[in-house]
C-alpha cells in the first residue's frame, strides 16, 4: 500500500517576513505508522503539517503523498488522502450546523445525500457527538468543537489522519475519549503534541523538530530517555516515565 | 462591542431557524427567492407618495412568519433595526418638499412627511421579505437559489463568504475588544492610539482567520460549490406558489387594495 507513504524531502520553508520556520527536513512515514511530531514553540511543527496537504508550498525541497509528488495538479487528489485537523477547531467549523458541517467534506466528494447522511451520522457516533447533530458549531464547549472537528475529517475517509495539538484545551475526560479514538484508526496518523504522555501511548515512533530541523527521529522510549536530547530542545520527559514525586519509586 | 457580538448571535439565529421544518420551508429556495424578488419590485415601484396602498403587503411577511412559525418577537426586533437608518434616508424630505397634501386636525401634512413615511414603510416591507427569506430558507441555500436561477458563480460564492466574515469580523471585534477592556481596568478613556492599533490588530486577524477557515474548506475539498442536505424540485407546489403570491402582488400594485377594502365595506354597509 505505497500511496500512503509521506515522504519530506529537504523541504524549507521561509514565511514572507523572511522567518527561516523549517530549514532542511527530511522524513519518510509509512503506511499504517503512528508519528507524533514533537518540539518546543515556534519549532515549525504547524508549519511542517500545512505542507502536508498543500496548504503551504515549501521555498524549498518536495513533498510526496503516496506515489505523487505533491503539486498543482495533484493537490485535490492529496487532500482527499490527507484529512487535517487544525489546532483551533473554530477555523474548522464555518456551517450553520454540526451536521452540516460534518457533511461539507462528503457532499464536495460528490457523494448522493442518502449516503452523507448516513455518513454524517456513523462519523458523530465515533466521535461521540451524536446528539450535537443539529446544534450550531459556535455553541459548543471547547471538548465538544473538537471532537466536531475530527468528524469532519473523519467523514472523508482520509487515508492518513494529520492534527495539530488534538488534546490541546480538553478536560482529563475528553482527553482519554480522544485517546481512544485515536487508537482505533488504523492508517497513517501524524500528530503534534505537547502532551508527551499521550504520545507515549499513541506512537511508536517520535520525530523532535528544533528549529527548522529534524533533531531526531526514533523509537518513542528511546527518544524519551535521552534527557540530555530532551533538555536540549527544551522539552520533558513525560510524567509517566518520570520517578513518582510522592513515593520516589522511579519507573 | 459587545453588543455588536450579540446582534452577530442573533444573526446566526436567523440562519439555525430555516433548519426547521414547515410547508414553507420544505419549499424549493428558488420558489422562494422568485416571490420575495416579485414582493420587493412591488413594493419599491410604487411612486414615492404612496402610503396607503402599501399597508395590505403586510399580509405577506405576516402569513408566512406564522406558517414557517417564526419566533414573532424576534422577526420584529431584526426588522426594527433598520427603521433608524431609513429615517436618516427620508429625514430631510420634509425640509424641501413642503407642498400640502392634506390637515390631519390642526397638522398640516406636506408631500414631504408622506415620502418620508412611505421610505419607512417600503424598507420594513423589503427587509422584512428578506429577513424571513433567511429564516425560511437559509443563506446558504438563498445563494444556491441564486446559482441556480442564473446568477453567476463567482458572484453567489463572493456573497456567501461575505456574510461569513461578517461572522468571522465580529468575532474577532469582541475578542480585542474584550482583552482591551480588561487590560485597560476599568478606565474611561482608552485612548485613541490604543483603538487604531485594535481596528489595526483586527483586521490582520480577520483576514488571517478568514484565510484559515478557506484553508479548512480546500482542506475539505471545496471547489466553489456550495451543496445542501435538502433536495427538492421545482413542482407544481412551487409554481403555485409563486403565481399566487405573484398574482396578488402585482393586484396590489395596480389596484390600491386599502381603498379597494375600503370600497368593498362602505359598499357592504350601505
Ligand atoms: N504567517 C507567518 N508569518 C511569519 N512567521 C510565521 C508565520 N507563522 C509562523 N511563523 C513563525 O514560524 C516559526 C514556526 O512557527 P510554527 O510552525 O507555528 O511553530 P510551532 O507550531 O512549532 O509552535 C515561529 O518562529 C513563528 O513565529
Ligand atoms: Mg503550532
Amino acid at each position: 500500500m505505497s500511496h500512503h507513504i509521506v515522504a519530506v524531502k529537504h523541504l524549507q520553508h521561509v514565511y514572507a517576513d523572511g522567518t527561516v520556520a523549517l530549514q532542511d527536513v527530511n522524513f519518510t512515514i509509512h503506511h499504517g505508522e503512528s508519528v507524533a511530531i514533537i518540539g518546543a514553540n515556534g519549532a515549525g511543527k504547524s508549519t511542517l503539517l500545512l505542507h502536508l496537504n498543500g496548504y503551504l508550498i515549501p521555498t524549498a525541497g518536495e513533498i510526496r503523498i503516496g506515489d505523487f509528488p505533491l503539486t498543482k495538479k495533484t493537490l485535490p487528489e492529496i487532500r482527499r488522502t490527507v484529512g487535517m485537523v487544525f489546532q483551533d477547531p473554530d477555523d474548522q467549523l464555518f456551517m450553520p450546523t454540526v451536521f452540516d458541517d460534518v457533511a461539507f467534506g462528503p457532499f464536495n466528494l460528490g457523494l448522493p445525500v442518502d449516503e452523507v447522511k448516513q455518513r454524517v451520522r456513523d462519523v458523530l457516533e465515533q466521535v461521540g457527538a451524536a446528539h450535537l447533530q443539529e446544534k450550531p458549531p459556535y455553541h459548543l464547549s471547547g471538548g465538544e468543537k473538537k471532537r466536531v472537528a475530527i468528524a469532519t475529517v473523519l467523514s472523508m475517509s482520509p487515508d492518513i489522519l494529520v492534527m495539530d495539538e488534538p488534546t490541546s484545551g480538553l478536560d482529563p475526560f475528553a482527553r482519554r475519549q480522544l485517546i481512544g479514538l485515536l487508537k482505533d484508526f488504523q492508517h497513517t496518523r501524524i500528530f503534534t503534541s505537547h502532551d508527551l504522555d499521550m504520545v507515549l501511548e499513541l506512537c511508536q515512533r517520535t520525530i523532535i523538530l528544533h528549529q527548522g530541523v529534524v533533531k531526531a527521529d526514533g523509537p518513542t522510549r528511546e527518544i524519551f530517555g535521552n534527557e540530555a536530547l530532551l533538555a536540549e530542545c527544551r522539552l520533558e520527559k513525560p510524567l509517566s516515565m518520570q520517578g513518582c514525586p510522592v513515593c520516589g519509586k522511579g519507573k | 462591542m459587545r453588543s455588536i457580538d450579540g446582534a452577530v448571535l442573533d444573526l446566526k439565529r436567523l440562519d439555525l431557524l430555516a433548519t426547521g421544518d414547515s410547508s414553507i420551508h420544505r419549499l424549493d429556495a428558488r420558489a422562494k427567492v422568485l416571490t420575495t424578488f416579485v414582493f420587493i419590485v412591488s413594493v419599491v415601484s410604487f411612486n414615492r407618495y404612496e402610503f396607503t396602498a402599501l399597508f395590505p403587503f403586510f399580509i405577506y411577511p405576516v402569513v408566512i412568519a406564522s406558517l414557517a412559525n417564526l419566533p414573532g418577537g424576534y422577526i420584529i426586533r431584526k426588522i426594527s433595526m433598520v427603521i433608524p437608518f431609513a429615517f436618516v434616508v427620508g429625514m430631510l424630505n420634509p425640509l424641501f418638499d413642503r407642498a400640502l397634501f392634506f390637515h390631519l386636525g390642526p397638522f398640516a401634512v406636506t408631500g414631504g412627511w408622506i415620502s418620508c413615511a412611505s421610505i419607512i414603510i417600503r424598507t420594513v416591507l423589503t427587509v422584512g421579505a428578506a429577513v424571513i427569506l433567511v429564516a425560511v430558507t437559509g443563506f446558504l441555500s438563498v445563494c444556491q437559489a441564486l446559482e441556480r436561477l442564473g446568477t453567476p458563480r463567482t458572484f453567489t460564492v463572493q456573497l456567501l463568504f461575505l456574510y461569513r466574515y461578517i461572522f468571522v469580523l465580529t468575532e474577532e471585534g469582541a475578542r480585542a475588544s474584550r482583552a482591551r477592556e480588561l487590560r485597560s481596568c476599568g478606565r474611561k478613556g482608552l485612548g485613541l492610539a490604543s483603538f487604531g492599533s485594535l481596528i489595526g490588530h483586527l483586521l490582520i486577524r480577520t483576514w488571517l482567520r478568514a484565510e484559515r477557515i478557506h484553508m479548512a474548506m480546500l482542506a475539505r475539498g471545496f471547489t466553489g460549490e456550495f451543496h445542501s442536505r435538502q433536495v427538492s424540485g421545482f413542482g407544481w407546489r412551487e409554481l403555485f406558489y409563486v403565481a399566487g403570491w405573484s398574482a396578488l402582488f402585482v393586484a396590489l400594485r395596480l389596484e390600491n387594495g386599502a381603498q379597494w377594502l375600503g370600497g368593498l365595506v362602505t359598499g357592504l354597509l350601505s
